[in-house]
């Protein structure tokens, strides 16, 4: 496998005006007034992404995903280092971003194409594919600033996937448009993925990453922390998240997960039997909190997700055990990940949580396949 | 769906691309020259979108300079009668050039701060923002050159056809000269946003110092050349260039005036070879300056996304 993006030693550094003299008069006024202060926004980033791969990159806010990614699309130079990129590369970072609102939707195409690098004759042959994946014909000749910002986006995301770039580049732009449309981006997504194209998707939602991606870079503050398969570098980025509520919250974060049991001494069980979780806390101090599960199966489906709020639990300060009870579970053969989490019932900060805390191996013998069994009656 | 099916196609590009601190004068030519169509896409919308709704559309971009062009026959030829005969053509053929120089560079200095949106967002070679602005100024030129053609072809004005290949030279270095000057001021106003209202005076001042609408011969040489401040005056890179344009345009150098019955006159009468070696050193110059604004862009563009 070759690699398609290498990024080597790559840092970034903006300078912070504290005071901003931007006009003549002023620099010339203040010459020396007005610290500026360095800002490494991006530290020492390191990896490589080989041809066909999808990796995501996850990090909360500020954490410098987008300025890595603005980087690799070229927005942006690094300050040091440098990253090699094999093969055209199409950006989805702010949709709609080189519209003329002036233009039609017609003459945008092109020139937007143009932008992604195509030529004129490249765009000719998939104008008719961008138009019926946007779903505007009726509009292709009207001026851009007469459309909705939905439209707006629809076109462009249009152009962006149907120019068949080799490296796609996608900065949380599926939180738009309506469902239908995420799912049919989605669903490009995949195809992109089968035909062997390399993707970097830059998220917070770990449900993305994990639909999607084969492989995960964290980052924190600018220093990446995690290169690794995508439920490690979840993990990772959980904790990360964790070991941020002290420097924020008031209260400090000495809740901890501490070891999940069950009284059979196995996960392992069969469809519509009861599974009972007993999950070993140890505070430092008394909190009401809601108990937080995650399923998923092992490709990193969602197969729910709850939060208990109707009936928080008390923790006292010390050992504590909570117990969880599953009944009649409907899943259907196969292994799910369980991801436990404690979640302050007042506020909702995260007080402590455990990613893969257990790994429940389900049996069934029926003949139906798939996640769960939905029980049903025919008749005639 | 199937359109998508054929990823390779491209990928004949297999160098790879570097992103790094700086890029290299070499690349960015390259790059430059990579993305023509997209300079191309650029100019069109550029001139699209400036007549677009307008009744006359086309016809500003060569109404207006004549609306100058009449204003300053007024005031030179009716008015304060500076004698020159057929005034109008060597009028038109110096503000030809310089119309284009200044559209060209007021319009190039804002445009990486106006089109902070795009540059935010998408990658390209963002000189190709400049030069997209250069390109339509150099349109509307050709338009208004065709119409001075035209012209002296109608009235019978005595070209001096023979040289006029040094118009071509001149007019590469025209644009080089635009080209730098845009450049280099697009990268400048996103630091310092003043920049932009100062060539707006900047290029009022160098209207003056250049002979367009006054001889420069007849005016000028005399007591710039006692003075010793001839070469001062030709640091000017655009004074050439116009001579150039009104020497083989307006012809002869030397004329009668129509208001005294003296010979006057207008233009350096310097021989063929004179003005195709003045015309090959502003050529060099204007590669050399060019290439320099290609520098200083490259070495403000890092930072133009936090800056805007």
């Amino acid at each position: 496998m070759s690699a398609v993006i290498e990024v080597s030693g790559v840092a970034k550094q903006f300078k912070i005006h504290h005071e901003r003299h931007q006009t003549l008069k002023e620099r010339i006024l203040h010459p020396r007034s007005g610290s500026t202060e360095l800002f490494d926004a991006l530290v020492d980033i390191n990896f490589t992404v080989g041809e066909g791969e999808t990796v995501g990159i996850v990090g909360h806010n500020g954490s410098g995903k987008s300025t890595l990614l603005k980087c690799i699309c070229g927005v942006l130079k690094p300050s040091s280092g440098q990253i090699r990129l094999r093969g055209s590369l199409a950006a989805l970072l702010e949709l709609g971003a080189g519209f003329q609102p002036e233009l039609s939707g017609r003459d945008n195409v092109y020139l937007y194409g143009s932008m992604l690098g195509l030529s004129r004759r490249m765009v000719e042959r998939v104008f008719d594919d961008i138009v019926d994946f946007s779903e505007l014909a009726h509009f292709i000749d009207t001026p851009v600033k007469f459309y909705s910002s939905g439209m707006y986006v629809r076109l462009a995301f249009a152009v962006a996937v149907n120019v068949a770039p080799e490296i796609l580049v996608v900065d949380e732009v599926l939180a738009v448009g309506d469902e239908r449309f995420q799912a049919k981006c989605l669903d490009r997504i995949r195809l992109f993925q089968r035909e062997g194209r390399t993707i970097l998707l830059v998220t917070h939602q770990a449900d993305t990453v994990r639909a999607v991606c084969d492989r995960a870079i964290v980052l924190d503050h600018g220093i990446q922390v995690a290169d690794d398969t995508v439920g490690e570098a979840l993990r990772i980025f959980r904790q990360r998240l964790l070991g941020d509520v002290p420097a924020r919250g008031a209260i400090s974060s000495t809740i901890q997960i501490t070891g999940v049991t069950t009284p059979s001494g196995s996960f392992d069980m069969r469809r519509g039997d009861n599974l009972t979780f007993e999950i070993d806390v140890t505070s430092d101090h008394a909190v009401s909190a809601n108990l937080v599960t995650e399923v998923f199966t092992r490709t990193g489906l969602l197969v729910s997700r709850s939060d208990a709020q109707a009936a928080p639990v008390e923790i006292r300060p010390g050992e504590n055990r909570i117990q969880v009870e599953w009944r009649s579970v409907p899943l259907l053969d196969g292994v799910y990940e369980v991801n436990l989490g404690l979640v302050e019932a007042s506020g909702g900060t995260v007080l402590a949580w455990r990613e893969r805390a257990a790994a429940v191996q389900v049996l069934y013998d029926g003949r139906a396949t798939g996640v769960v069994e939905i029980e049903s009656s025919v008749t005639a | 769906m199937d359109a998508a099916a054929s990823p390779p196609e491209r990928s004949a590009s297999t160098a790879p691309r570097i992103v790094s601190a700086r890029t290299p004068l070499g690349p960015r030519l390259r790059n430059l020259l990579e993305r023509r169509e997209l300079l191309w896409g650029l100019i069109v919308s550029d001139i699209r979108i400036k007549y677009k709704g307008s009744a006359l559309g086309l016809i500003w971009s060569m109404l207006s300079p004549a609306l100058t062009l009449a204003t300053y026959y007024l005031v030179f030829s009716v008015f304060l009668k500076n004698g020159i005969p057929g005034f109008v053509v060597y009028l038109f053929a110096g503000l030809v050039v310089w119309t284009m120089f200044q559209t060209a560079v007021s319009t190039s200095t804002g445009v990486i701060v106006d089109r902070a949106g795009l540059v935010k967002k998408v990658s390209f070679p963002r000189e190709i923002l400049a030069l997209s602005n250069v390109g339509a100024s150099i349109f509307y030129f050709v338009i208004q050159f065709a119409v001075l053609v035209a012209f002296v072809l109608l009235i019978g004005h005595p070209v001096t056809w023979s040289w006029a290949w040094l118009l071509l030279i001149a007019f590469v270095s025209l644009a080089l000269f635009a080209a730098a000057l845009g450049i280099a001021m697009s990268a400048i106003t996103v630091y310092l946003r003043d920049v932009r209202h100062l060539m707006d005076v900047l290029l009022q001042l160098w209207f003056w110092v250049s002979p367009v609408v006054y001889s420069y011969s007849n005016s000028l040489a005399p007591s710039l050349h006692r003075h010793g401040l001839t070469a001062l005056y030709f640091v000017n890179p655009i004074t050439p260039i116009i001579l150039t344009f009104q020497r083989v345009i307006y012809g002869a150098p030397i004329v009668t005036s129509t208001t005294s019955g003296l010979p006057l006159h207008v233009l350096p009468s310097w021989s063929l070879s004179t003005f195709a070696t003045m015309n090959a050193v502003i050529l060099a110059v204007a590669i050399v300056a060019f290439l320099v604004a290609l520098v200083i862009f490259g070495r403000l563009e890092g930072n133009f996304e936090s800056e805007l």
